[in-house]
């Protein structure tokens, strides 16, 4: 009998090397998460750049690629977001084909509720904006909602009731882990070197210019460095001596026992803060707000993951039954304009990717695309040029706090 | 969730405060004089350590008055906490 997940691939063999590190690469890019290994795919694929390595102080996709919710639309307010992230979802729609490797990418779109007047206005306008920028979007009045999601609470008789919302039919999930190990074996499989346990202790820099990483397993000389940390960009970017405006937090999220399929599509609500879909295997996953305070300790307080169930049950009443079966925390780093960093950094040949806070996981594709060419062409990709450092000296923001939706 | 003492209400759960990133940020004296840099700088860099970090908490849900902790941002351990406007403790 076909059950749920009765779909999914058996647990593959290893799909890439193990190599020791060699002396010397034209590009050491600094951690092997989701974005670090889809960089070293593009500059292979894209750039025939394969004398890389990858270095990973853990294993690999094991921080914010392991913990995320997965969710992938790119129903973003600004144009230089939509422009990323369309690309980044363009990318998606032919990953599987691409890689060669199965990653469970399903459109089953996104909803963003609105719970209020203003919540209201603020989704058509941005409806709009996406469709100027050819990303899809429709607005929903609370029926349509209803209709897209029967689960949905659509009742005027709750706190904040859902007054309709947003919805990209082209948006979705994909299996996480899934979708780093294609880009791993890929990369793998062009030259790139995947090295895990292998932790960065020091950048060396000559004459204003990177030249090597002093790491856990020995120096490594480099022709070009790519900072790719995410949590701990200000840890590796102060070994430069260069400061981001990042701060890191805890970012927490959690999954119910399997449950039968409930739930068709992707449900975000900013007003009560709190995003859920249903895994392929059958789980209910959820996430909500950052921690508050600053903190490296993956993990968060428990009051933020109970106020995400109060508003998933509000949402839901369904789920009232439902029981969590774990949570966790992971580290994000966020921008004072909710926009990522990606480009230059004051030192020659060090390139800078970080600041995805909540949303690095959608961008993935997109992300490794715009940072390989940028360090192959050593000047930002136009997708990825107004997201540079400077924007916070010249004032150029891309303000996607409370724009585009406060959770990613 | 932290327990955390406020110096005037005493040990109280996280939930009931404000979170004010980092302490010991002064306005410039001057703003005008600025350099644009040094303007970003004071606006949208703040350090980010992994370890102690000097930060402000205000105790939002009581007696809704600030106050300095230095918090290690990897085990979350309260390590002291002291009154605005005093220099910042040394940590052993």
């Amino acid at each position: 009998m076909a059950g749920p997940g009765s779909d999914l691939p058996d647990h593959p063999d290893w799909l890439w090397r193990t190599p020791e590190p060699k002396r010397s690469y034209d590009v050491v890019i600094i951690g092997g998460g989701g974005h670090g290994l889809a960089t070293a795919y593009y500059l292979a694929k894209n750039h025939g750049i394969t004398n890389v390595a990858v270095l990973e102080r853990g294993w690999l996709a094991g921080g914010n690629m392991a913990r995320n919710t997965t969710i992938i639309r790119s129903n973003y307010l600004w144009d230089e977001s939509a422009g990323i992230y369309e690309h980044a979802l363009k990318l998606w729609e032919g990953l599987e084909e691409q890689l060669d490797y199965p990653i469970l990418f399903s459109q089953r779109g996104v909803l963003n509720l609105a719970h209020s007047l203003q919540d209201v206005r603020d989704s058509v306008r941005r409806v709009e904006a996406n469709r100027l920028n050819g990303v899809d979007a429709e607005w929903l009045d609370p029926q349509q909602v209803k209709e897209v999601c029967p689960i949905v609470n659509i009742s005027p008789d709750v706190r904040y009731p859902v007054l309709g919302g947003t919805y990209q039919p082209r948006a979705g999930i994909a299996k996480h882990d899934y979708v780093a190990w294609a880009f791993a074996r890929a990369a793998d499989a062009m030259g790139v070197d995947l090295i895990q346990h292998c932790e960065v202790t020091g950048i060396d820099i000559v004459d204003g210019r990177a030249v090597g990483v002093r790491t856990t397993r020995g120096p490594i000389a480099a022709g070009k460095v790519a900072m790719c940390a995410a949590g701990h960009a200000s840890v590796v970017a102060a070994m430069a001596g260069v400061d981001l405006p990042v701060q890191s937090h805890p970012l927490q999220a959690l999954v119910s026992e399997l449950l039968e399929p409930v739930h068709p599509t992707v449900v975000m609500s900013n007003a009560v803060h709190v995003y859920v879909s249903q895994a392929h295997k059958g789980e209910l996953v959820m996430g909500a707000g950052i921690d508050s305070y600053n903190g490296y300790g993956q993990r968060g307080s428990f009051h933020i993951i109970e106020r995400q169930m109060s508003a998933a049950l509000e949402l839901f009443p369904t789920f009232a039954r439902a029981h969590v079966l774990r949570t966790w925390g992971g580290i994000v780093d966020v921008t004072p304009d909710a926009s990522a960093i990606m480009g230059l950094t004051p030192v020659d040949e060090l390139y800078v990717n970080c600041g995805w806070g909540t949303g690095g996981f959608k961008a993935t594709p997109g992300v490794g695309w715009c940072y390989a060419h940028t360090i192959a062409n050593g000047e930002p990709h136009p997708l990825n040029a107004p997201f540079s450092l400077e924007r916070f000296t010249t004032g150029a923001l891309v303000d996607e706090h409370g724009a585009a939706a406060v959770a990613h | 969730m932290m327990l955390i003492s406020c110096p005037w209400c005493g040990p109280r759960e996280e939930a009931e405060f404000h979170y004010g990133g980092q302490a010991h940020v002064s306005y410039p004296e001057d703003p005008s004089a600025l350099s644009d840099e040094e303007w970003a700088r004071f606006l949208f860099y703040r350090d980010n350590p992994k370890g102690p970090f000097a930060e402000r908490w205000n105790h939002s849900a009581s007696c809704r008055r600030w106050f300095n902790v230095i918090r290690d941002t990897v085990t979350y351990e309260i390590l002291a906490v002291y009154p605005v406007g005093t220099p910042k403790p040394v940590i052993a």
